[in-house]
Formats: C-alpha cells, sequence, structure tokens
C-alpha cells in the first residue's frame, strides 16, 4: 500500500485511547456497515469536528429527537442538501474566525448516502466542491435507497435486485452500470478525492487525515455493506467489503491534487466478481440458467473500470 | 429508559446532550450473543474497530469484554476474531439458551 503521509502510523491500540464520537444506542439495523464507517471517521480525526447529515438510514437512525448518538456537533439536513449545509457551517465559521470569536482550527464534514449523493444531493455536492469549501464530503455507499426500502439509485451495481427494478419476467434486475462518482469528483478538480473500504480501517483512517489537511475540498466515497438490502448475514458487512475491494469492485484509490494512486492492487490475485455477489441475494437470479450473460457482463464491466484506473495511474500517477 | 415530557424536550428542535442514545437499549434486539474466549484472544482489537454498535469494551489498550446493553449480537466480531491457531475467541450464542 503507498501512502504518502509522514504520520506514525495509526495503531489500534493507541486508538482505543480515544472516545468513541458514535455513542450505543443508535438504531442503524444489526451489523450494518454505515455506522461502523462513521466509528472509524471520527476516530481518525484529531481536531473539533461538525457533520451535516443527509436524510437517509445513518441521520434517521442516529438521532431520534430527543436523542443523539453523535458526541460532535451535528445538523440534520433534507435528503438533497447535506453538502450546502456544511458548505454553510463552514463558511460561518471562516467569517467568525476573521472577526475573532473562533480561535480553533476546525473540521467541517458531511455524510450521505449513495441515494443522498449520486443522486438527489448531487447538485449541491458538485457546487460546494466547485466552490472549494474546507470540506469533506463523505458518501457511504451502499448502492440503493435503503432507508425507504431499497430502490435503486445511479450507485446501484449492474444486474441488482431493487424494489423499483426488480428480477423477474420483464428485467433481470438492474440493467445500467453504476456511475462512477469517485471519478466525476476528481474530474471537479478537488484538492482530495478517494476511495476507502472499512475492513482497511487504517487506510481508511489515513485518507480521513489526508483529506481533512488538504487545502481545498475533498471528497471520498466508502462502501458500506447493507444486510437488508444486499440480502445476507448480519455478521458479513466486514468480509463483503473486502470481498468488494479484492474482486476489484470497489478499487482502493485516491486522487491528491490530480495524482492518481491505487492504493491495493490485487495483480494475480484478483479474484472473479462471483465471489463478493454469490453471497448477496439480490444478485440470485444471475445465476439462474438463461442469465449466465450477467454474469459475463458483470465480470467485464468491473475489468473495464479496472483496467482504465490503471492507465489514469499510468497517466497521472506519480 | 424513561421518555422525556413536553415540558423536559430541548427547544427548537436542539439535543444538548451529546451522545444521550447511550441510554437507550438495544440489547433487547439480539437473538445471538457474542462471548469472548479470552485464552483464544491475541488482543487484535479487530472486534472493536468494526463493531457497528461501539459494543465492545477496551481498558488499557485491551479488549475486555462485551457492552450487552447495546450489543445487537450481529456476530461481525465473531466472523473477523481470527482467534488464536483457528480458535475463535468470540462465538455467538443463542440468547436464553
Ligand atoms: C426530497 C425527499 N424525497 C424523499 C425523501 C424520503 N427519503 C428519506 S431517506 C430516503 C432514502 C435515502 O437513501 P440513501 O441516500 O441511499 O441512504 P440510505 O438510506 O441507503 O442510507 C428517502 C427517499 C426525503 N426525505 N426527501
Ligand atoms: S437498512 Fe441497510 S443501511 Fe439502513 S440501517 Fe439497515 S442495514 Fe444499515
Ligand atoms: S455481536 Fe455485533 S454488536 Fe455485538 S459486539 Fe459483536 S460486532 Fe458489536
Amino acid at each position: 500500500m503507498s501512502t504518502t503521509t509522514k504520520e506514525k502510523p495509526v495503531t489500534l491500540k493507541t486508538l482505543t485511547n480515544k472516545q468513541d464520537l458514535l455513542s450505543g444506542g443508535h438504531r442503524m439495523c444489526a451489523g450494518c456497515g454505515a455506522p461502523t464507517v462513521v466509528r472509524q471517521v471520527l476516530l481518525a480525526i484529531d481536531e473539533p469536528v461538525v457533520i451535516s447529515n443527509a436524510t437517509g438510514c445513518l441521520e434517521v437512525s442516529t438521532c431520534l429527537f430527543p436523542y443523539t448518538a453523535w458526541r460532535v456537533p451535528w445538523m440534520h439536513s433534507a435528503f438533497e442538501n447535506a453538502a450546502a449545509t456544511a458548505s454553510g457551517i463552514e463558511t460561518m465559521y471562516r467569517a467568525l474566525r476573521k472577526k475573532g470569536k473562533i480561535k480553533k482550527n476546525m473540521k467541517f464534514i458531511a455524510f450521505g448516502g449513495d441515494g443522498g449523493t449520486y443522486d438527489i444531493g448531487f447538485q449541491a455536492l458538485s457546487g460546494a466542491m466547485e466552490r472549494g469549501h474546507q470540506l469533506l464530503y463523505i458518501c457511504y455507499d451502499n448502492g440503493a435507497y435503503m432507508n425507504t426500502g431499497i430502490q435503486r439509485s445511479s450507485a446501484t451495481p449492474f444486474g441488482a435486485n431493487t424494489t423499483t427494478c426488480p428480477a423477474g419476467s420483464k428485467i433481470p434486475g438492474k440493467l445500467q452500470k453504476r456511475k462512477d462518482l469517485t471519478r466525476i469528483m476528481a474530474a471537479h478538480n478537488v484538492a482530495y478525492a478517494a476511495q476507502a473500504s472499512p475492513h482497511n480501517w487504517r487506510d481508511l483512517m489515513t485518507k480521513v487525515k489526508k483529506a481533512l489537511a488538504s487545502d481545498g475540498p475533498a471528497y471520498m466515497g466508502i462502501v458500506a455493506p447493507c444486510n437488508r438490502g444486499w440480502r445476507t448475514q448480519t455478521d458479513d458487512s466486514i468480509l463483503l467489503s473486502r470481498l468488494a475491494v479484492e474482486t476489484c469492485y470497489w478499487p482502493l484509490y485516491e486522487v491528491e491534487n490530480g495524482t492518481w494512486t491505487i492504493n491495493y492492487d490485487p495483480k494475480d490475485k484478483k479474484k472473479p466478481i462471483t465471489e463478493w455477489i454469490k453471497p448477496q441475494g439480490r444478485f440470485k437470479h444471475l445465476f439462474a440458467p438463461g442469465n449466465e450473460w450477467m454474469l459475463e457482463k458483470f465480470q467485464q464491466i468491473v475489468d473495464e473500470d479496472w483496467e482504465s484506473l490503471k492507465k489514469l495511474q499510468g497517466t497521472f500517477g506519480r | 429508559m424513561k421518555q422525556m415530557n413536553w415540558k423536559e424536550l430541548p427547544h427548537a428542535g436542539t439535543i444538548l446532550d451529546a451522545g444521550n442514545a447511550d441510554g437507550y437499549e438495544t440489547g433487547s434486539w439480539r437473538s445471538f450473543k457474542p462471548r469472548w474466549i479470552e485464552e483464544n484472544c491475541i488482543q487484535c482489537l479487530f472486534c472493536w474497530i468494526y463493531c457497528p454498535d461501539t459494543s465492545v469494551t477496551v481498558k488499557d489498550e485491551k479488549m475486555t469484554g462485551f457492552d450487552y446493553k447495546h450489543c445487537k449480537g450481529c456476530g461481525v466480531c465473531a466472523v473477523e476474531c481470527p482467534g488464536k491457531k483457528g480458535n475463535k475467541a468470540i462465538v455467538m450464542e443463542e440468547e436464553g439458551k
């Protein structure tokens, strides 16, 4: 893994001395990947941080008025405007700092699900990145609108069964491939854009630190398995996030001021995509007779994306 | 936990007691319960970093057990536990047995 920070690498032992900033008692489903992502993100930060959160599972289930699981200042946002909320908070901070009313160095993060990020919140996100706010937008990507009952989003993988692209006699699940939002964010020429996965906590936390230390806006896409929507077990969120990376469905990479780096290259150990999709009920129909072409097409999509990412690293790498 | 009445509720949708969800017991959701087998534990702390419910307890940089008030029994910790020589230090057991 190639990382460039000069700081001492974090160890789990030393991290245990920090207070967990997301309490227990939240109502995310048992085994949901998203709260693990949030815990890791918050553990990576040393400065005071303010969060804005788009409506979605994470937002509704961590803050049921009058109770909140957040031990940091946190603001509810509508479904579509977490990036705009964070922009406003960050602008207020800069104004108060200029007036000398705030002395502390503070950080700003917006969290959104993939529906709230790739789709309905895209305009607010694109605007915040273009205006150059000093904030980090994090999409915890579970690949559908889970909180309202598993509707397809533009992050939903090819072939997946959702309630709005149901696999049946008319269509075999989602017919389109997912939108590559991390690359779209990189095309905004942001200071930092990256993909991470909670199975690799060290890579994830290093990226959060880099993103918050960079001069300008930052974006991170983090895969967050959802056992309800993926039709899996409650105990396999970390296992499935690892397989997403090992099959190159979800490559770990970062784009720092235009320089592309792949952080994990499985080389000849790249696993076939079937290893990631086989345990997931949302892809069950792909293994039915007659749908062999879908497995082939899925593998082809993953291979093409992976090869083009390697080309980007080859052209715009170090 | 005790429900607040309307006079006790904070105004304007604010919550001033950060992290007060801690008082809410999600432990009752469990149908399986993680059990720690200390002699197989290598203190890798993977259970702690992967738990979605902040329910693996640590003290002096060591794993010490579970917070059963909040643990939902998902089993992620047991799956990720490498254990010692193939023997898991976390096993899931059915509740009430
Ligand atoms: C404008 C608007 N439309 C619809 C909704 C209803 N709604 C609440 S959460 C949600 C889905 C969120 O999906 P996503 O952003 O993917 O997050 P997830 O729930 O999967 O974590 C929807 C459609 C809303 N709150 N606001
Ligand atoms: S529906 Fe999915 S994303 Fe939402 S809380 Fe449950 S497991 Fe997590
Ligand atoms: S069973 Fe799940 S909630 Fe309970 S301690 Fe293990 S990982 Fe945490």
